[in-house]
């Protein structure tokens, strides 16, 4: 078939941030299918409370506190990350690269306050159903923390390299994104586990 | 918002510099795939890859229709000895996984990858790679259960392996955990290509192809990858809980600790139900296609169906429980889903009904695919009526576990993905090979198809209401059924010849097919704008849409957009509602990792069956994999 040129792109960026970006919508689909997961999962728990006469069965509640500093740095955490986005956004390196140091630390931080938790759980996993949700769930959430904080490291190290320019800007945005799901995700995950049965 | 106005390279040549065979020639080296069999494997063409998709999915298909044949010749007769109960269990839960899991959902994906990119009008699906990873995932999944069956660790549990059989008391081996791990494998990929097909639907379709211009089979798959991403998780979750309580001893199935049997029922048909749409809605999409070429004039009710497409997909989140009437729930729970499971019957009866009239005001022109088309109508309409029957609870309990609900989800399943996509087949073939199919082998594959189908699958419902049970390996022939069973034999046998009679069909037509030409049902969406099999870039120059069939409303000369980088992969991306062009963004350039992410993936998966501690040092490759993946190698693609 002929052609018959009625539009010319040439002028057009390469690149863009936020919705106007594929990659954003991509991490957009990959954030509710698995808060999909972290919904369904939250419903299995609820499931097995409703089900058992006694919640949490034969087991006391995890410990307000490691959680809660959990929280508290994840929570923290969403300055610098914001931070870090806008000065990408700005394509700013250097402040890009001290509030992505700064993500990471929060990040490490938090893996580690959960690692000091689970070895003070009141249950163990194949004790009975609360242990298993109560742990699967942890488990679940803690492969998020995990994934992003691998990912900002990465990026970290990207944005030493002679790689940091550009699309990877848009990259930072991205990474940002996918962490404030993970900050949020945990939310009610804590006001469930935490919170619920102790209310 | 900011931005980067990149200034274009004054050096690189464009699209509007060049044109006839050079433009093409250039642009397909710079799109192409590179020889050899590294090159195969790093392919990221999202042609190479929908049919490599499609050739497996269908592999897969004939391995379960086996699986059915030998299940068939069994069930003959009476009292047969041919095959013992363990071999039988293993091969109606192979049948079951196989058609579901690996490929119903994976071919509809599968024509999904191929068209849509071409049907919206651009160069390439978005995140290419990880569509390229899905595929491995997909193919090694696959591999996973049947190289295991054929070790004799097949699974036997049933395709929607319920606890307390699939659990850690009566399952032990490994059989359960194989097949668990393959829900894992084709999860992942099916999630991976829904993500891709909504980014591809949203944001590179081209300029002018508003929401109102999107054809309808693109709806149809774009519907269906949301489907995918909120009802998929459900079946991750539950094989994951299944395998951890076989594993390392959790309780969630296990009622003495806490746990509930029906627990897994729920998290399973709450993916289940979505499940059967995940598989139909891309087969309307189908029938909408090939009725409106074949009717020579527009979809009537565009919107009534798209809002039909849409209204089925949110409905069939509402239908899991009636997979479970028997389980004794509270009976207002069951009232409320017999409703809803009654109501998914309005949004498709007015799709039938837009067909009906695009065919009646229309030409049919009845080539093959019309003549699946029909079938579908047919059949599908029938599995339709006892679906209605099911609905009801006094009923669905009497006829729970029987043969005919068998009967009728075969009815549902073949008449209204099956035929369809039998259709499709004949419709796309042409595009993708760049030959027609014999006509006249295609109009002995349609009757031999459904005659044989109708004779296996109709006497099904006689036996059911008669009572006999599914799965069960064979019967006394005082119970009276073995003239409907032979006779079901006899049709599932011709069932299986008329595929065998398609395959002949497409090897066939391949070498000495007539030649297609771009365009040989004179159809009016944009896949059929470009050459036959389409160049790696797809389109020369990307095609501006003015019309909801772009190439009826210009027969002459094609609107286009030039610019683009010709030395380096562009595509445009484009604004999510209006579709007008927006970005001239880097697409990416083949590569292997996806492939050895793959590799890892499945390493990981397949050792967490043996050691939950793969799952620590699998991670950890599958990590290193993805670092490699993702790590810029100075492309333009990496650099802009």
């Amino acid at each position: 078939m002929k052609h018959r040129p009625v539009l010319d792109v040439s002028e057009l960026p390469t690149y863009a941030f936020g919705a106007r970006s594929p990659m954003w919508w991509g991490t957009l689909g990959f954030c509710v299918l698995e808060g999909t997961g972290f919904a369904l999962a939250v419903g299995a728990y609820l499931y097995l409370a409703f089900l058992n006469p006694q919640w949490p069965l034969s087991a006391s509640p995890p410990d307000l506190i490691w959680a809660s500093l959990l929280t508290a740095v994840l929570l923290v955490s969403v300055i610098p990350n914001y931070l870090a986005k806008k000065y990408a956004e700005a394509e700013d390196l250097p402040k890009t690269q001290i509030y992505l140091i700064v993500v990471l630390v929060l990040g490490l931080a938090a893996i580690g306050l959960r690692f000091l938790e689970f070895d003070r759980l009141h249950v163990k996993w194949d004790q009975n159903a609360y242990g298993s949700s109560l742990w699967a769930l942890l488990g679940l959430h803690m492969a998020h923390i995990i994934t992003d904080v691998a990912d900002t490291a990465v990026l970290l190290v990207l944005m030493f390299t002679r790689h940091a320019h550009g699309k990877r800007f848009s990259d930072v945005g991205d990474n940002a994104f996918y962490w404030n799901f993970v900050v949020l995700s945990w939310l009610p995950i804590y006001a469930l586990l935490y919170w619920g049965p102790r209310l | 918002m900011s931005e980067a106005f990149a200034a274009p390279d004054p050096k690189e040549l464009r699209d509007h510099q060049i044109g006839g065979p050079e433009l093409t020639a250039r642009l397909a080296r710079t799109w192409g795939t590179k020889r050899g069999l590294i090159g195969a494997l790093s392919t990221v063409d999202h042609k190479i890859i929908g049919r490599r998709y499609i050739i497996t999915a269908f592999l897969f298909l004939f391995l379960a229709g086996l699986a059915a044949v030998a299940m068939r010749l069994q069930l003959a007769r009476p009292e047969s000895r041919l095959i013992g109960p363990d071999l039988y269990n293993q091969l109606f839960t192979m049948h079951g996984t196989t058609m579901m899991f690996l490929f119903a959902v994976p071919v509809m994906e599968a024509f999904a990858v191929y068209l849509v990119p071409l049907m919206v009008g651009t160069r390439n699906i978005a995140f290419p790679r990880l569509n390229a990873f899905s595929y491995y995932v997909y193919l090694f999944g696959g591999l996973l259960i049947w190289v295991a069956f054929m070790l004799n660790i097949g699974a036997d549990i049933g395709w929607f392996g319920y606890v307390p059989l699939s659990g850690p008391e009566f399952s032990p081996g490994k059989r359960a955990d194989i097949w668990a791990q393959m829900i894992t494998f084709t999860e992942v990929s099916a999630l991976a290509v829904a993500v891709e097909i909504v980014v591809t639907v949203l944001k590179q379709r081209a300029p002018g192809m508003t929401l109102d211009r999107i054809p309808l089979f693109v709806w149809s798959v774009f519907v269906t990858s949301f489907l995918i991403i909120f009802a998929m998780p459900a079946v991750m979750i539950a094989s994951t809980f299944l395998i951890l309580d076989r594993l390392i001893g959790t309780h969630f199935f296990n009622p003495a600790e806490g746990g509930d049997a029906l627990l897994w029922q729920h998290l399973f048909w709450f993916f289940g139900h979505p499940e059967v749409y995940i598989i139909f809605l891309p087969a309307t999409g189908m029938v909408s296609a090939i009725i409106t070429t074949f009717s020579r004039r527009k979809t009537f009710g565009y919107l009534a169906l798209v809002l039909s497409l849409i209204a089925t997909g949110f409905l069939s989140f509402g239908l899991w429980v009636h997979h479970m009437f028997t389980t004794g729930l509270p009976q207002l729970g069951a009232s409320f889903f017999t409703a809803s499971s009654m109501m998914i019957a309005i949004p498709n009866g007015i799709q039938i009904f837009c067909w009906i009239a695009t065919l009646w005001d229309g030409r049919p022109v009845f080539r093959t695919p019309l003549l699946f088309v029909l079938g579908f109508f047919f059949i599908f309409v029938a599995g339709g009526l006892s679906g209605l029957m099911l609905a009801s609870v006094p009923l669905d309990t009497q006829v729970h576990d029987t043969y005919f609900v068998v009967a009728h989800f075969h009815y549902v399943l073949i008449g209204g993905a099956v035929f369809p996509l039998l259709g499709a087949v004949y419709y796309w073939y042409p595009k993708i090979v760049g030959r027609l199919m014999s006509e006249r082998i295609g109009c002995w594959h349609f009757w031999l198809a459904f005659i044989g189908f109708n004779l296996a699958f109709f006497p099904m419902h006689i036996t059911g209401l008669m009572g006999m049970p599914r799965r069960v390996y064979t019967y006394q022939p005082e119970m009276g059924w073995d003239n409907l069973n032979l006779l079901s034999s006899v049709g599932a046998l011709i069932f299986f010849f008329s595929f065998v009679v398609f395959l002949w069909n497409t090897i066939t037509s391949a070498r000495s097919g007539s030649l297609s030409g771009d365009n040989p049902w004179d159809a009016g969406t944009l896949e059929w704008a470009t050459s036959s099999p389409p160049p790696p870039q797809n389109f020369d120059r990307i095609p501006v849409v003015t019309n909801r069939e772009p190439l009826w409303a210009e027969r002459e000369m094609l609107p286009v957009a030039a610019g683009l980088s010709v030395e380096n992969r562009e595509l445009i991306v484009s604004t999510v509602s209006e579709a007008r062009a927006d970005l001239r963004e880097a697409s990416p350039e083949p590569s292997i990792w996806p492939l050895l992410a793959a590799i890892a993936t499945g390493i990981t998966f397949i050792s967490s069956i043996f050691t939950p501690w793969a799952v620590v040092w699998g991670s950890c490759i599958v990590g290193v994999m993805l670092i490699g993946w993702f790590w810029p190698k100075g492309s333009k693609e990496d650099e802009e």
